[in-house]
C-alpha cells in the first residue's frame, strides 16, 4: 500500500475498537511466566550448552597472548573460542565498534573469547581461569570539555540562517551558558541474550531479544560472512530494549560461533557487570547554548553548538537534534561534533538526540524566560512555530504544542504568576515547579504484514518486535477493526524473520508503522475476499461479510494477503514531530539538598492514540526515566583507565519506585492525516524528551540554585543552599 | 564461581573448629553478599559451612535489662521486634533504611556485620584492590578514579573503602557489643567499636575475629531512652547506599551520642564528637571528622554530614 496522499476519512474515523483502551493481550502470558524470552527458551533445540563471554579489562590496546590451558581443563568445559582464533568480524549496520575477532581492542569489556560448558557455572568458573596479556594503547584523552574548547566554532554549520551576530548584539536579553549531560546506559531489565543453533555451519537459527528482526539478520549476516537466507531469528519477547537491542551484539555472535565451534545449540546472555562497557550507550554531552531575545519574548537569535564522543566512525549524540525545528527564531547557528575517543560504543539510547539535547536546550528556555521576568509557558507558546523554522516553506504536518502548554499548564495547576525561587517551603523542603517542552521527531518505516483466516482465526504475521511497549495490542486492534472482528478471534504473531519485515521497534517509529503495515495486509485481505467472492466493496463487520444480498461468516474461510505500507514522498512536503509539555513539582531538602520529585504531569501531542493504556505505560516509563536521567544516573568514567567504573545496578542509579510520585498523562488524541493512515504517530520516545529539564526547572523554582550539570546531585548544590 | 563443597553445621563451637581446621572455608547465613561475591569471584571459599541450622535465631532479655540477639536473627524480623522498636528505635529506623524487603527477609544479624564493601574497585576483579588481592594498590586513589561514593575519614593510601551497613551504625551508637564462639570453644566479647578494624596497610583484614570464630550473638545494653533517628541520605529515594547517614540518640537535656555511615570504614563515632552534641551540628562533626583525608570528589560529604545532623537536632 501506498501512503501517497493525507489520509482522508477512514473506518478508524468511527473505530470501536482503535483508539480504545485495552489492556496488553500478553499480560496474562507475562504475568503467569509463560512469555518466551530468548534465554528461557529450553524446549526450541535439543541440547543446549552454555556460553560465558569474557571481557578485555583494558581501554584499547591489543592481546598479546591468551592461555586457555587451565581453562580447558575444568570440569564441564567443551571448547573455548577467544579472539585470537578469529579474523576480524565485518562489522553490521551503523555499528563501529568490533565485536569479536583479532587481537585488537577497542574499548574496555570487549568480548575477547566465550567458554562453551555443560553448565552455566562450569562454564562462569572457566572462563576466569584464562589467562589475558595485553599491550596497553597510548594514553587517550577523556576530556569532553577540552573537546569542546579546541571544535567550538570549527566546521560548517549544520544549520545556519540571518545574521546570528547581530541578532545577539541587538537583542533585548541574551543568556549564554554551559550544560553538561552524562553518559548513559539503558540497563534494560532483561539482559542481552541469545541461543544459536549453528551446530553444522549451515542454517542458523537464532533466539534473540532483539528489537529490529531485518537489521540484526542482516548484520549478523555481514558478520559471519554468510548469506542472509541461511538466517533464521526469533524474538517474540523482548524485556526492554530502549535502543540497545536495535543491534546484533556479542552474546549472538559468541553464540554462534561457539555453536559452530562445539555442533551444538549455546546460548550467551551478557552479564549485568559487563553490559555497560560491552554493549552501546548513549554518549555524555557538553553544550553551549545562546539564546538572544526581543523585549515581547520572541526569539532573536538561537545559538547550539554540542560536542559528544564516539570511536571513528561513530555518531555520538547529537544533542541539536531539535533545534532548527523546535522554536521560531528570526536567526540560529546549530553546530554538532563528535571527539573521537576509545570509550565502549556510543548509539542510539531512546530518543536519541533529543533526550540529551532538550535536558539543556530547557532549561536554557527557562533560564531565558526567567531574564525576560515571563511565565516560562507563555514564553514557550510565543516561540510557537507552526512551520519549520530552519526551512519556513516546509508546513508541520500537525503541530499542537501550544495546546499541550495550555491543558497542561490548567491541569496542573501551573501558577503563571511565578513565585520567586525559594519561596515556597512544606517544613524543611524547598517546594518548586517547572516547566519544559518535548519535541520528537514522527519517523516512519516501510513495514509489512501477512494477514490470513486460518482455523477460524484472524492471524497476523510480522517480524515486528513487542518490547514491552504493547505492539501485540494495538496490532490485534488494528486487524480487528480493519476486518470488522473481535479482538480475541485475533491471533498476532511477531518477532520472526520467517515473516515479513516490519519496521521493528525503534525511534518511536514502530507503532504508526506497523498498524500501518498491517492495517495494509488487512486492507489487500479483504480485497481478496471481495475478489474471491465476486463482490463489489464488501462491508466487513460484526465477523461477517456484508454486499447486497450476501451475510457470510467471515473465518469460516481461508485466504490470505501479504503487504506492506510504503511510504509516499508527499510526506517530505511537510515537516512531522510529536510535542508535549511536562510540568513537575519537587521538593528539594534545605539542609541535604536531597530531591524528590512530588507529582508530574505530560500533555502528549502524537496524533491518535491507538490504546490509552499502552500509550500512556509508555509515557510514564518515559517520565520514569527522566527521573534517573535528572537525578541520579551517570555512567561514571574512570578517565585513568578510560572504563565506565559503576557497572552493575547497584553503581548505575535508574529511579526506584519510591522515587516515582502520581503521574499525570494527558493526551491531545489529535488526528494527523499526514502522518500515517491511521492519523497516528509514535508515542514511545515523547515521554522522556524535557522531563529532566521540567526537574532541573523546578529545583531552581525550589531553590534559587540553577544546576547545569546532570545528574542534579546534592553534592552540586549543597555549597549554595542557605546556611542552617 | 568456583567449585566448593558444603557442609551443614549442627553446633556453633564444632563450626567454628570446623571453620579453622579446612583452609578456605567460609560461613554462610543469608548469603546476601556472600554469593555475589562468589559469582564474581570476590570470594573463592572452597568449604561452606551453612550455620542457619544452628537456632540462634531468637531474641532474648539479658539480666541488665538489654537484649541479647541471635547472630541468625533476619534484619526483618530484628527491625520488627516490638522490644527494638519501643527501646531501641534508631536500630529499626537504621535496618528499614537498607537493601529491599526481599534481602531483609534474607539477611541476618551476623552476617550484615560482615558484609563487604561496596567500592567499585572492590567488584571489579581486573581492578587492583588491595582488599580483594592485597598488594594490588587501590584502583580509587589513581589519578582520574571514580570515588564519589567512597570513604573520608580513617581510611589509608591502601583504602578507602566505607563499611556499606546501615544496622551496624546504629548498633554502633548503642555500643551493641558481640558474642563470638573461638575454634578452641571459648566465647569471647568483643565491642562492636572494637570489632571493624582500619585498612591501615592491611584493609584485606576487616575485622576482629580470629580464624574461624563464629558471631553468636550482638547484645545490646539496657535502653539508654532519649529521641532516636537515623537519616540515611543518598541519590535515590530508596535501594542505595548512603552518602552519608547518621545514627543520633538525643537526651532532653541536649547530650546524646552519633555515628555516622557511609564515610568511613566502620561506623564512625568518637566520644569526644557526642560531648560536643550540645554545642550544634558544625561543633560535633568538626570533632567527628577532623583528621579527614576527603577526595576531591566526595570532600561534600563532610558538609553533608553536618548539614543532616543540623536538620536532626533541630527535631530532636
Amino acid at each position: 500500500m501506498q501512503f501517497n496522499e493525507p489520509a482522508g476519512e477512514t473506518l478508524f474515523d468511527n473505530a470501536k475498537i482503535v483508539g480504545k483502551a485495552h489492556t496488553r493481550i500478553d499480560g496474562p502470558l507475562k504475568v503467569t511466566g509463560q512469555a518466551p524470552y530468548a534465554y528461557e527458551r529450553y524446549d526450541v533445540v535439543e541440547g543446549q550448552l552454555y556460553g560465558y563471554p569474557l571481557g578485555a579489562t583494558i581501554s584499547h590496546g591489543t592481546v598479546t597472548a591468551m592461555d586457555t590451558a587451565a581453562a580447558l581443563a575444568a570440569p564441564g568445559v567443551r571448547t573455548i573460542v577467544t579472539t585470537l582464533d578469529v579474523e576480524p568480524l565485518a562489522l553490521g549496520m551503523l555499528n563501529v565498534a568490533r565485536l569479536f575477532g583479532g587481537a585488537d581492542v577497542m574499548h574496555y569489556h570487549q568480548a575477547i573469547a566465550v567458554v562453551i560448558a555443560e553448565t552455566f557455572e562450569q562454564a562462569r568458573a572457566a572462563a576466569s581461569l584464562i589467562e589475558v596479556s595485553y599491550e596497553q594503547g597510548d594514553p587517550a584523552d577523556y576530556d569532553l570539555d577540552a573537546a569542546f574548547e579546541r571544535l567550538q566554532g570549527s566546521g560548517e554549520p549544520d544549520t545556519l540562517y540571518g545574521d546570528v551576530d547581530a541578532a545577539f548584539r541587538d537583542a533585548a536579553a541574551v543568556t549564554d551558558q554551559m550544560y553538561h549531560t552524562p553518559g548513559e546506559s539503558h540497563q534494560m531489565m532483561e539482559p542481552f541474550a541469545s541461543i544459536v543453533d549453528w551446530s553444522d555451519g549451515g542454517q542458523l537459527t537464532g533466539w534473540i531479544s532483539n528489537q529490529m528482526i531485518n537489521w540484526t539478520r542482516g548484520s549478523l549476516a555481514t558478520t559471519l560472512g554468510i548469506d542472509k537466507e541461511r538466517i533464521r531469528i526469533e524474538s517474540p519477547y523482548v524485556g526492554g530494549g530502549f535502543g540497545g537491542k536495535l543491534w546484533l551484539r556479542a552474546d549472538t555472535v559468541l553464540a554462534a560461533l561457539g555453536s559452530r565451534a562445539v555442533g551444538a545449540p549455546v546460548k550467551v546472555a551478557l552479564p549485568r557487570p559487563m553490559m555497560m562497557n560491552n554493549t552501546t550507550h548513549r554518549s555524555a554531552t557538553v553544550q553551549r547554548i545562546r539564546l538572544a531575545a526581543n523585549a515581547d519574548g520572541t526569539l532573536k537569535g538561537i545559538w547550539h553548538e554540542n560536542v559528544s564522543y564516539g570511536l571513528p566512525g561513530g555518531r555520538g549524540e547529537n544533542a541539536t537534534a531539535q533545534t532548527p525545528y523546535f522554536y521560531a527564531s528570526e536567526t540560529m547557528r546549530v553546530k554538532n561534533h563528535m571527539a573521537e575517543m576509545p570509550l565502549p560504543e556510543t548509539a542510539d539510547m531512546r530518543a536519541p538526540g533529543e533526550a540529551a539535547g532538550l535536558m539543556a536546550l530547557e532549561i536554557a528556555m527557562d533560564e531565558m524566560a526567567e531574564a525576560l521576568e515571563m511565565d516560562p509557558v507563555r514564553f514557550r507558546i510565543v516561540n510557537d512555530s507552526q512551520v519549520n523554522p530552519s526551512n519556513p516553506d516546509q508546513p508541520y504536518s500537525d503541530r499542537n504544542f501550544v495546546q499541550c502548554l495550555e491543558r497542561g499548564a490548567e491541569a496542573f495547576g501551573w501558577d503563571a504568576s511565578r513565585p520567586a525561587p525559594g519561596s515556597r517551603r512544606d517544613g524543611d523542603w524547598l517546594i518548586g515547579q517547572g516547566v519544559a517542552g518535548a519535541f520528537r521527531g514522527a519517523l516512519v518505516q516501510p513495514s509489512g504484514a501477512r494477514a490470513a483466516i486460518e482455523n477460524g482465526k484472524l492471524v497476523i504475521e510480522t517480524d515486528m518486535t513487542d518490547i514491552g511497549t504493547g505492539s501485540y495490542t494495538i496490532l490485534a486492534q488494528t486487524a480487528a477493526e480493519t476486518m470488522g472482528l473481535g479482538m480475541e478471534d485475533v491471533d498476532v504473531r511477531l518477532g520472526n524473520s520467517a515473516y515479513p519485515v516490519s519496521s521493528g521497534s525503534g525511534g518511536q517509529f514502530g507503532a504508526v508503522s506497523s498498524t500501518s503495515g498491517v492495517y495494509a495486509a488487512c486492507m489487500a485481505l479483504r480485497e481478496r475476499i471481495a475478489s474471491d467472492l465476486g463482490l463489489d466493496a464488501p462491508a466487513f463487520a460484526r465477523g461477517r461479510i456484508l454486499a447486497g444480498d450476501v451475510d457470510r461468516p467471515l473465518l469460516d474461510m481461508t485466504v490470505e494477503a501479504v503487504e506492506s505500507i510504503e511510504w509516499g514522498d508527499f510526506m517530505k512536503q511537510y515537516q512531522k514531530a510529536t510535542f508535549g509539555a511536562h510540568f513537575v513539582e519537587v521538593g528539594v531538602n534545605a539542609y541535604t539538598g536531597e530531591t524528590r520529585v512530588r507529582r508530574m504531569l505530560a500533555c502528549c501531542d502524537a496524533g491518535r492514540i491507538l490504546n490509552p493504556v499502552t500509550a500512556r505505560s509508555q509515557v510514564i516509563g518515559g517520565m520514569v526515566m527522566g527521573v534517573g536521567a535528572a537525578l541520579s544516573e551517570e555512567m561514571a568514567l574512570d578517565t585513568g583507565r578510560g572504563m565506565f567504573v559503576n557497572h552493575d545496578l547497584a553503581g548505575y542509579e535508574v529511579a526506584v519506585h519510591a522515587d516515582i510520585p502520581e503521574q499525570e498523562v494527558i493526551f491531545l488524541d489529535t488526528l494527523d492525516p499526514i502522518a500515517s493512515p491511521l492519523k497516528a504517530k509514535g508515542v514511545g520516545e515523547l515521554g522522556l524528551c524535557g522531563v529532566a529539564a521540567a526537574i532541573a526547572n523546578a529545583m531552581y523554582n525550589a531553590t534559587g540554585i540553577r544546576l547545569r550539570s546532570y545528574p542534579l546531585t546534592l553534592d552540586k548544590m549543597l555549597d549554595q543552599l542557605s546556611d542552617v | 564461581m568456583r567449585q566448593f563443597s558444603y557442609e551443614k553445621a549442627s553446633d556453633p563451637g564444632a563450626a567454628a573448629a570446623r571453620a579453622a581446621e579446612v583452609q578456605g572455608a567460609k560461613f554462610i547465613a543469608g548469603g546476601t553478599n556472600l554469593l555475589d561475591l562468589m559469582k564474581l569471584e570476590i570470594e573463592t571459599p572452597v568449604h561452606l559451612i551453612d550455620v542457619n541450622g544452628l537456632g540462634l535465631d531468637t531474641i532474648s532479655e539479658t539480666e541488665d535489662g538489654g537484649l541479647r540477639i541471635g547472630t541468625l536473627v533476619t534484619n526483618t524480623v530484628l527491625s520488627a521486634d516490638a522490644r527494638i522498636r519501643r527501646d531501641y528505635p534508631v536500630l529499626t529506623r537504621a535496618i528499614a533504611a537498607g537493601a529491599s524487603g526481599q534481602l531483609r527477609n534474607k539477611a541476618t544479624t551476623g552476617g550484615n556485620l560482615l558484609q563487604r564493601t561496596r567500592c567499585p574497585y572492590f567488584y571489579d576483579t581486573a581492578m587492583p584492590c588491595n582488599k580483594r588481592a592485597p598488594g594490588t594498590g587501590c584502583g580509587a586513589l589513581t589519578e582520574g578514579a571514580f570515588s564519589r561514593q567512597l570513604g573520608v575519614i580513617g581510611t589509608s593510601e591502601a583504602c578507602i573503602a566505607t563499611h556499606p551497613s546501615d544496622m551496624a551504625v546504629a548498633m554502633r551508637v548503642l555500643d551493641a557489643v558481640i558474642e563470638t564462639v573461638t575454634p578452641t570453644g571459648m566465647t569471647r566479647q568483643i565491642p562492636l567499636e572494637e570489632f571493624h578494624q582500619l585498612p591501615g596497610d592491611t584493609p584485606d583484614q576487616e575485622t576482629a575475629l580470629l580464624p574461624g570464630e563464629l558471631i553468636t550473638h550482638v547484645t545490646l545494653p539496657a535502653p539508654v531512652g532519649g529521641r532516636q533517628s537515623y537519616h540515611k541520605v543518598r541519590d535515590r529515594a530508596s535501594y542505595a547506599f548512603a552518602l552519608v547517614s547518621v545514627a543520633l540518640i538525643r537526651q532532653a537535656d541536649g547530650t546524646g551520642r552519633i555515628a555516622l555511615g557511609g564515610v568511613a570504614p566502620k561506623p564512625w563515632r568518637r566520644t569526644e564528637a557526642d560531648a560536643e552534641l550540645p554545642n550544634g551540628a558544625r561543633a560535633v562533626i568538626a570533632r567527628l571528622l577532623d583528621g579527614a583525608t576527603p577526595t576531591e570528589e566526595n570532600a561534600f560529604k563532610i558538609t553533608l554530614a553536618e548539614r543532616t545532623l543540623a536538620a536532626m537536632l533541630k527535631e530532636a
